[in-house]
């Protein structure tokens, strides 16, 4: 066994919550008391309250990896977090850690208000597991970090929520820890500060510690961690390369979308087929067309179609729609269908893209319909081109450059 | 168990922290501050002084300046024990958030609450001791029984707080229970009296672990004789039974604490 290797095993875990108000004081208590002495009560009705946030969750992390865990509100993830930190115990299964572990489930949790910036950096510090030798050696360090150090002695409850968020990443973020949990702390704070966040979380990864990351920051994911889980109604769904996991995330969460749908007007099929290729995998610079359908089952005011392409970190790298295309707005009555083709060249580098379709209304500015990602393509790699785009590179003149006289012809040409 | 244990002392850092801020945060932004340490005691006194010169109006025997003193050593005594247990139910539900979202070892709540009573008491025995020391009451080798007392005291005030946090977690009227039994304790515990003055049925009175530690402490200091000592080898089996299973239940209990809250 290589167990040396591995910082966290996580095996066949599953946790069951009870639904709803457990007995809260004493006077509830002990009429159920009576009842399950009379043999009556603890019947399906309490067994209906229970549920399982968790069904046999397994996975493993070796030393020094960046993990993530992907997954909609609801999915478990701060369940998972929570039994691998110790803050609740499995109802069964096990859990094994290698290492001094921080957790970062949500900044500033041990602040209080009243005490100022100074003293919850102390507080916090040591909650988090630090000496209160270490703190005094890191303060400057955190307190620079958090770029508030003309704050440092108000107190916090008269911080606003961004400068809070800071303090607490920052005292976070120094603890040094051998695995750091982080859950969705980069949502806070400006844009500045959020990437100086991920900076910090990619130094600390390079560091050599084991980081597991749950965000709905998706791009935050594909770029800080080789490997993901997809969890889905406790369950785990997909495991493996976070791209891939990204993309049965995305299209999961894009079937549940259609299924919530409760519109006049909406997308039914959105095909994506080549000249000579038919399927997911396309060439650099093929001609490709896109066919969008869709119905309406009431009144609908007019919309547009509006088609775009997000690269694997999903960037929206281009958009279009019938529109900008000099198309007048779609006009539908209850029942009638509609079809149109986008005719496109495919001048990106390879790699995974997603395609998404939008219903919109221009003069209102609203989305009617959304289907993302309505399909996944691969286009293959190309030798001569890295990156999103392909612009077709070509070298037109190649060889050494003629004496100096002749270069100073050039420029002034 | 014992891994509880080293998990506690490895975070003692902890428990200091969670103390301090207790302090810290009880004194700021009220007006007293510090004063606050001597209130409670003091109004402990004041009525145990009332009551006894009420009883002595009726014997017809004066009160003595040593039963004053004595009464002082049992208020404070009474003070910290009563505000450990006040406070220890609301230390875990107080702090929702650290119990939920970060892990700790949880028994450092309601020992920080004992801690920050323990500063009370010291700030409040102090001014005591100097007013003793002025007019010369006590001073004996009785004396050296003191720390032994307190120790005990502090471990049946800790095995009970940990009960009564824990307690309080799951059922919020807990917490109330806890203030009415405060709140008539005092007159089931030697406070304001002492145990001999119910001549035969001292010894029922002495059942509450308190009553042979609080007698005792009144004793050694102000009449400098020995306590009651197989009554205080009952006081401190019973501190060790609750301190041994506050501990044993507290930590059985510590997992569904962050669903339970």
């Amino acid at each position: 066994m290589t167990t040396e290797n591995i910082a966290l095993r996580v095996q066949n875990v599953s946790k069951k919550f009870s639904r709803g108000e457990m007995h809260d004081s004493l006077r509830d208590l002990i009429p159920s008391f009576f009842a399950r002495l009379t043999g009556r009560a603890r019947t399906s009705s309490a067994a209906a309250k229970e549920f399982w946030a968790l069904q046999d969750v397994s996975f493993e992390l070796n030393r020094g990896e960046a993990f993530g865990i992907i997954g909609s509100n609801g999915a478990g993830k701060s369940t998972i977090l929570k039994l691998i930190t110790g803050i609740m115990k499995p109802t069964s299964g096990r859990i094994d850690l290698n290492g001094r572990l921080s957790a970062l489930i949500e900044v500033g949790a041990g602040f209080h208000p009243d005490l100022t910036g100074r003293e919850n950096i102390y507080l916090n510090g040591t909650i988090l597991g630090m000496k209160r030798a270490e703190i005094d050696r890191k303060f400057d360090a955190i307190v620079e970090f958090s770029g508030l150090a003309d704050f440092i002695d108000t107190p916090v409850k008269r911080y606003s929520t961004g400068m809070y968020a800071r303090l607490g990443f920052s005292v976070a973020a120094h603890v040094d820890p051998d695995i750091l949990i982080v859950d969705e702390v980069l949502s806070v704070g400006d844009i500045v500060f959020q990437n100086r966040c991920l900076e910090k979380m990619n130094e600390i990864i390079r560091s050599g510690a084991t980081v597991i990351f749950v965000s709905h920051n998706l791009r935050a994911i594909a770029e800080l961690c080789p490997r993901s889980i997809l969890l889905e109604h406790g369950k785990v769904t997909a495991s493996g390369p976070s791209q891939e996991v990204l993309r049965s995330y995305l299209e999961s969460s894009g079937r549940e979308g259609r299924r919530a749908r409760s519109k006049e007007i909406f997308i039914t099929a959105v095909k994506v087929r080549g000249s000579h290729s038919e399927g997911v995998a396309f060439d650099s610079g093929e001609k490709v067309w896109v066919d969008v359908e869709m119905e309406c089952t009431g009144d609908a005011e007019p919309c547009s179609v509006v088609l775009f392409i997000n690269d694997d970190r999903q960037y929206e790298i281009f958009h279009t729609s019938t529109e900008y295309l000099g198309c007048p707005p779609i006009s539908l009555k209850q029942g009638e269908r509609f079809a149109c083709t986008f005719e496109l060249d495919l001048n990106l580098a390879g790699g995974t893209f997603y395609w998404g379709v939008l219903l919109y209304r221009f003069n209102i500015e609203k989305t009617v319909d959304r289907l993302f990602p309505a399909a996944t393509i691969f286009v293959n790699t190309l030798p001569e081109v890295r990156g999103v785009v392909n612009p077709r590179p070509r070298i037109t003149s190649f060889g050494p450059l003629a004496g100096i006289e002749q270069g100073k012809e050039a420029i002034k040409l | 168990m014992r891994a509880a244990l080293q998990e506690l002392v490895a975070r003692r850092d902890l428990l200091y922290m969670i103390a301090w801020r207790e302090i810290k945060i009880r004194y700021k932004q009220s007006v007293m501050g510090f004063m606050w340490a001597i209130l409670l005691p003091s109004v402990i006194v004041a009525a145990g002084i009332m009551v006894r010169y009420g009883m002595s109006a009726i014997s017809g025997k004066a009160i003595s300046g040593q039963e004053i003193a004595a009464i002082t050593v049992k208020g404070l005594v009474w003070a910290f024990f009563a505000g450990s247990l006040r406070f220890s139910s609301t230390s875990l539900i107080g702090n929702p958030n650290l119990v939920t979202k970060i892990y700790m070892p949880r028994e450092i709540f309601p020992l920080a609450t004992i801690l920050s009573q323990l500063l009370d008491l010291g700030v409040a025995s102090g001014l005591v001791a100097v007013v003793f020391a002025v007019t010369r009451v006590g001073a004996s080798w009785q004396l050296l029984w003191v720390p032994v007392l307190l120790v005990i005291i502090v471990l049946l005030a800790t095995g009970w707080a940990l009960l009564i946090s824990a307690a309080c977690l799951f059922f919020r009227d807990v917490k109330y229970l806890v203030e009415v039994v405060i709140t008539f304790a005092i007159f089931v515990t030697p406070v304001f009296y002492d145990v001999e003055m119910f001549k035969k049925y001292a010894n029922l009175l002495l059942l509450n672990p308190l009553a042979p530690l609080i007698e005792g402490l009144a004793k050694c200091i102000v009449n400098g004789s020995a306590p009651n000592l197989p009554w205080v080898a009952y006081s401190a089996a019973v501190a060790l039974v609750s301190l041994v299973g506050g501990f044993y239940l507290f930590k059985r209990w510590e997992p569904s604490f962050a669903e339970s809250i």
